[in-house]
Order: structure tokens, then sequence, then C-alpha cells
């Protein structure tokens, strides 16, 4: 039996290969600034900047101005007791609402707080007042601070009120009629409804996947426009299997962002104190799967970029559709299901739905288990493609290669024919 | 270079350019398949306006008719939708993290008979913060059905001691509160972010094209011959190469508008004129952004990069999710250069507010002061055009 054709040859040239292609790629990632920015910069400078930018979580302090015609012991109570929330400042107190609206227009408040003149007389009375809220829509998190603190405020003094106005025999019987059924409210997870908890965890998932299309995309894009016959591959005795290939490549891209994932879910939430509940090793049991599934996805692009640019021009307006497909701000339930189909082609969409909920509702693998399978599938569908796009390109780049080597071969017939 | 010879070299190159924008499909691509997708993607995705039917479980140690009543009103709004019920809150904790469901409304043992004797018994729900739009919609209405719940005892109460209906309430809620949200009173989503994020999306393509554009003549060696053909002037040059581009993204921008306001009707308080007028100064704007991008990084692909991290971080910084007052000093200081920010509060002043034109012209004069960037890198970019190499 020939050489080449022992199994224990095959293996060793196999292994031998990969290594040889691994570090052919990270000499190719190395040596591109492009892909560099990608792949490196990008991951490491884009998590801390989102992390800074909803860093502050919720809003608090909205402006707002109260627009008060009672102006009665009761309605400075009120005010008083607005402005002494953490979600709301009162930054003016104005007689009419022709003063308020344009407040408002100068943007030097978000809201208006409007209480009538028979405020203080109604309560007096024991009939029920009415105060009114109006609020710019130019941020809905103003509207709910605005809205919950006036809320807030109006309970807790309509229960004085009362209490004042029946004074009962005892404590608790006052009380039980100013509150009968109380009630509280728990978060359970992300508990003060923070921003950044809740946004960042999402978009450091979908930077992984979103950099590495790009920037593997442009690997393939180069090698396109490098190599002689526009193909994937060069033409090279290690370029020589699929599998070898497609191992080599991925080996690269694992270490690299093996080394990203360390600074994305460990030190940057740690710097900006965002949650992280879950145990460790759950988190990274997820990522596994999610990184062979982003890569192989990427694989599989890059076999139909033609250009080291397309990528870049395909791909960065999907970032934010791909944010809302995956049900984590607006809820899957609402989402319809050709949009819900079509999430499932992307390792993002599992990715993200599973990883906020183990990192911020301190999940279990158990509870992620249909994610955690989809990322396996994803990862296993992805791995085929990639292999076949490769199989493929292979096949192609060797037919060209005998076409040309024949053309040459009757060209230098045909000048032999001729004679000088 | 006259005028008319100026005016004419741009119209060749105009027409040079509408062949290479009909010959290349990734311009179909990014000038019209990609801003309609994603318009397309936001408006179906928020057709109702707002979720509804979120699920949730019920914890009901009581089990009474009374806590099945309760239930049964939970169930009846719009956003809550009872998916499970059992008496074990754990059962229900797993559900949450599970992603089946994202609140859960505890009614506590013999809630009934304590409510009736006075014993004051608590109502408890809890809501998964990972889900923040979930969590805040579910809040408020399991919120709102626990004051009822109260409401409805004391009511029974006192009916029951011969007081009316609205002495009994005058008496539970003392001060009650009258909202007006102003311009989107059903707090629909689709008016809230696709005002925004449809823009937005047109900004980012804007960004990328402009600069794939200018970039490929870079790369293919094309960049002398485009040059010569404007008369060496890179004014002349650059008008023909964008003109037409200005003018397909502005009537993509305007059909988006007629979307918005026409079909869809969404609030358009200020009539079309300052809307249509932001859209096309938004359109341009973002364009000698572009250009200068592609004149300070002249190798297509960093070019590229640039475009994309601005163009993807503008959904964030411009402030329509999470209101720029509330991020950083320096973060406030740095939104004005996205021209997002400014067709944003013009948005907001004017389509959705309705306010006097007064309000918002620094935000115009702002978006026409974006044109000053490419005088400002233009010789720049022409010594790039001339002499820059492209390096694969």
């Amino acid at each position: 039996m020939a050489r080449e054709y022992r199994l224990r040859y095959i293996i060793k040239e196999g292994f031998f290969d990969i290594f040889y292609i691994w570090k052919d790629e990270l000499k190719n990632i190395f040596k591109d600034k492009g892909v560099i920015i990608l792949i490196l910069i990008v991951p490491l400078f884009y998590p801390v900047l989102y992390a800074f930018i909803y860093n502050n979580e919720i809003v608090y302090n909205a402006k707002m101005v109260v627009v008060d015609q009672s102006d009665s012991f009761l309605s400075r109570e009120f005010i008083r007791k607005v402005d002494g929330t953490a979600d709301v400042r009162v930054v003016a107190v104005c007689g009419s609402m022709e003063e308020g609206k344009r407040l408002l227009d100068d943007k030097k408040a978000y809201g208006i707080l409007y209480i009538p003149s028979e405020f203080s007389k109604d309560l007096n009375r024991g009939q029920q007042a009415t105060v009114s809220l109006y609020t710019d829509m130019s941020a809905l998190l103003f509207y709910k601070s605005i809205l919950l603190a006036t809320t807030e405020v109006s309970l807790d003094l309509g229960k004085e009120i009362t209490k004042r106005r029946n004074p009962a025999s005892t404590e608790q019987l006052q009380e039980i009629t100013v509150n009968p059924i109380p009630y509280q409210s728990i978060g359970l997870f992300n508990s003060q409804n923070g921003f950044a908890s809740f946004l960042v965890p999402a978009i450091l998932i979908l930077i992984i996947q979103q950099t590495l299309v790009l920037g593997i995309g442009m690997l393939g894009g180069t090698a396109r426009e490098r190599n002689r016959f526009h193909t994937l591959v060069p033409i090279s005795r290690h370029f020589n299997g699929t599998l070898r290939i497609v191992f080599g490549k991925s080996l690269a891209y694992i270490m690299i962002y093996s080394i990203i994932s360390i600074w994305v879910f460990a030190i940057v939430p740690r710097l900006f104190s965002l949650p992280q509940v879950g145990e460790p090793l759950d988190v990274l049991l997820f990522i596994l799967p999610y990184f062979f599934a982003c890569i192989f996805f990427s694989i599989t692009v890059s076999g139909f970029m033609t250009s080291r640019e397309s990528p870049m021009i395909v791909f960065v307006f999907t970032s934010a559709m791909l944010l809302f497909i995956s049900g984590v701000s607006w809820p899957k339930e609402a989402i319809p299901p050709f949009w819900r189909a079509l999430g499932y082609l992307f390792p993002s969409t599992p990715g993200i739905q599973g990883f906020v909920r183990i990192n911020t509702a301190g999940a279990t693998l158990n509870e992620v288990v249909h994610e955690y399978q989809t990322l396996w599938i994803q990862a296993g569908f992805y791995f085929i493609t990639s292999a076949l796009i490769y199989r493929y390109q292979i096949i192609r780049s060797r037919k060209l290669l005998h076409a040309k080597y024949q053309l040459m071969k009757s060209q230098v017939a045909r000048k032999k024919a001729i004679p000088c | 270079m006259t005028i008319q010879e100026g005016l004419y070299r741009i119209w060749l190159i105009a027409k040079r350019e509408f062949y290479r924008l009909s010959h290349t499909p990734i311009y179909f691509f990014s000038m019209l398949i990609a801003p309609v997708i994603s318009a397309v993607f936001f408006l179906s995705l928020m057709k109702g306006g707002l979720p509804h039917d979120l699920p949730i479980a019920v914890v009901d140690l009581d089990n009474s008719s009374t806590s099945r009543n309760l239930i049964r009103q939970l169930d009846a709004f719009q956003t809550v939708k009872v998916n499970i019920r059992t008496a074990s809150f754990e059962e229900a904790r797993i559900a949450m993290q599970k992603g089946e469901i994202y609140g859960i409304y505890f009614i506590p043992e013999n809630f009934s008979k304590d409510a009736v004797s006075g014993r004051q018994p608590t109502l408890s729900f809890y809501t998964n913060g990972t889900y923040l739009i979930a969590a805040s919609l579910l809040y408020r209405d399991m919120k709102t059905l626990s004051v009822l719940a109260g409401a409805s005892v004391g009511l029974q109460t006192g009916l029951a001691k011969g007081y009316t209906e609205d002495q009994v309430m005058a008496q539970l809620q003392p001060i009650t509160i009258d909202g007006h949200p102003v311009g989107n009173p059903w707090l629909n989503y689709s008016v809230y972010l696709n005002n925004v994020i449809i823009p937005a999306f047109l900004q980012l393509m804007i960004f990328l094209v402009t600069v794939f554009t200018i970039g490929s003549e870079i790369k293919y060696a094309t960049s002398r011959e485009w040059l010569r053909l404007g008369g060496n002037s890179i004014t002349v040059s650059l008008l023909g190469k964008i003109i037409p581009q200005t003018l397909i993204f502005t009537l993509l921008g305007w059909m988006f508008a007629s979307l918005l306001y026409g079909y869809y009707a969404f609030p358009l308080n200020s009539g079309w004129f300052p809307m249509l007028l932001a859209i096309f100064l938004l359109v341009v704007a973002a364009q000698s952004v572009g250009i200068l991008m592609i004149g300070v990084l002249p190798t297509l692909r960093m070019g590229l990069s640039f475009a994309s991290l601005f163009g993807m971080v503008s959904f964030s910084i411009v402030g329509f999710s999470y209101p720029l007052l509330a991020m950083h000093p320096t973060l406030q200081g740095v939104a004005n250069l996205f021209p997002l920010r400014h067709y944003f509060l013009i948005y907001i002043d004017q389509a959705l507010n309705g306010r006097e034109l007064y309000y918002s012209w620094t935000q115009y004069v702002s978006l026409a002061a974006f044109l000053i960037l490419p005088v400002l890198i233009g010789q720049n970019l022409k010594k790039a055009l001339l002499y820059f190499k492209y390096v694969p």
C-alpha cells in the first residue's frame, strides 16, 4: 500500500495541515488592519462604549414643571413630595398652563403637573380630586419616571388625608380603612429595572457574532480577491482537505475569541457592575456552542462574499434587527411568526435569549435547554454547510487549475508545432 | 472653469454615476433593499403598537371564588395572559427563568377570608427586569389590579356601611391622576420607535454608500479618470458623484415619511414641509459625514469600518430609547456630531409636538452645517484620489 493511503499517515498529515492552516489564518488576521479592527478592536472597545452609554441605568430627576392653581397647603405639600422623589425634580412652579407649555417648548422641562383650583376644596369636602399630567413623549423613560413619582405621591398623600379625615380608634383600624388590601411589587431580576443591565448583556453576545461575521467575511473576500482563480482556497498542498481547512481556520478564531470573551464576559460586566448572577460554568458551557455556531455560520456566509468590503455593507445593518428578533427588548410572543422563524437562522437569537436568562435571571442550563439545543443544532448545520462550501471551492480551484494547465499545454504544443 | 462648463461636467459625471449605480448589484442592495427591509421589519414587528397577551403565572394559594375572580380580571387585561396557574412559587420562578412567563402574581393563603375580616392580606407581584418592556407593561397592569382589588373590598365595606360610591372612592383614593401623554396618547411603541429607527437605518446606509462609492474609485484605480471628467476640480467631481445618490436617498426618505405619516397616520402636527425638509437635510448631512470619513481614511475597508461603527452608535446615542440627558455629560456633547440627533430633535418639536419652527431652527442650521465637512476635507481627499495607492 502506498504511503499516502495509510490511515496513520493521513491522520498525521491532517493534523500537520490543520496547524499549518491555523498558523496561516492567524498570519492573515494579524497582517490585515481591517480584520484587526473588526475582530480585535471592536470587541474590545464596543462593549465599553455601550456600557458607558447606558451606565446610569435609570433616569433620575426628570424635569417637571407644576402649574399650581390651587396654591393651598395641600397642593404645596403635593409638590414638595413629588420633588422629594428620586425620579422627578420640579424645576418651576408657575401660575398658568401657557407658562408651563412654554417651558416644555424650551426643553426646560418634560412634563407638566396641573393642579386645578378646586384641588384643596374637593379634598376638604371629602370628594375625589383630580390632578392632570401632561408629558412630552420624546423619551418614554421620562414619561415613566414622571408618572411613577406622581402616582406614588398621590397614593401616599391620599392615605394621609383619609387618615386625618376619619380618625379611627386604633392605629390598626385606621390602616384597614385606608388600605384594606396592601400590595407589594418585587423585581425578581434586574430589580431596579436598569437599562444597561437589560440591554448591554444582549449587545455583548451580539457583538461576538457580528464581528465574527464581518471579520471572517472580510478574510474570505480578501482570499477571493487575492487567490489565483478568485476562489476561496489558495492552491497549496496544505489546503487539500475540507476538514483541515475548516478545523484549522476555526482553531484560529476560537483562540482569539477565547481571549476576547474573558474581556467581554468577565471584565467589562465587572467594570460597570452589570448583573452576573449566572454560574460561571453554565455561562462557559453555553458560550461554547455559541462560538461554534457563530464561527461556522460566518465561514458559511464568507463563501458568498466576493469582495472584502461586501460583508460590511450586507451585514452591519442587520445588527439592530437581530437584537429585536432575539426577543429581549420586544417580547418574543409579540414577534410575527415569519420573523421568529427567520431568527432561527442566526446564532444570536438563541444566544442572546439563553445568555441573558443565565447571566441576568440566574437560570441554569436546564432552564435554557431549548436555546442550548438550538445552538448545537446550528453549530452542526453550519459546520456541514461550511465544509460543503470549502469542498466546492477546492474542487473548483482544482478544476480551474487543471483547465489552465491544459490550456497552457496546448499553447506550448502549438508553439512547438509552428516552426520559428 | 466657467459655471456652464462646471454644470456640464457635473452632468457628465452624474450620468457615469447612474450607470455605475445601475450596474453594480451592491448599490441596489444597499440603497434600496436594506433600508426597505429594515422599515418593513420594524413596522411589521410593532404593528400592534403594544405587545399584548404577555404570559404570566398566578400562584394562587387561596383558591376561592374571590381569587379566581381576581385571576379572571387579570386575564382580561389586554397585555396579560395567565398561562400558568399553580400553587408552587418555585414552579413559577423556574418558568420565569425558562422564559415562559414574564411575571408572577401571588395570592396568599386565606386571602378572601382575611380580606373581608380586615386582616389586610398582602398581594404580591413579581416582574422579570431582564425583559424591560414586558416587565414594565406587566407591572402597570398587575399594580392596577391590586389597587382595584383593594378598592372593591373597600367599596363593599363602605357600601355596607351606607356610604355612596363617590364617598367611598374619595376615601380610598382621594387624589387621582389624569394622564395625558402628549402626541402619543396610546403609548404606541411603533410611533415611538419607527420615527427614529427608520431614519437611523437610512443614515447608516448613506454613510456606507458614500464611503463605498468614493473608496471603490480609489480601490479600483478609477479615481483619476473620475477626477479628469470633473476637470480636475474636486468640487465638481464630488457634486456629480453625490447628487444622484442625494436624489435617490431623499426620495426614499420621503417615501418612508409618506408611509409613516400617511399610511400609518402617525402624529404629524407640523404639516409635511418641516419633516420633508429635515429628511432632505439629514441625507445631505449624512453624505457630508461620509465624505469626511473616506477623506480621513482613504482605504475602503477603513472608511467602511469607520462608517459602520459611527452609524451603529447613532442608534444609541441619539437618545430615543434611553434619554441623552440621562447619559454622561461627555456623550451629551458628542451626540451633536451625529446628524440623526438633530433630525430627532426636529421630529420631536415638529411632527410630534407641532411646535413653532422657531424652536427648531438651530437644529436645521446644525444639519446644514455638516456641509462644511466636505469643504474641509476636500484637498485631502483630492490628494488621496490622485496619489493614494490601494494596498490590498
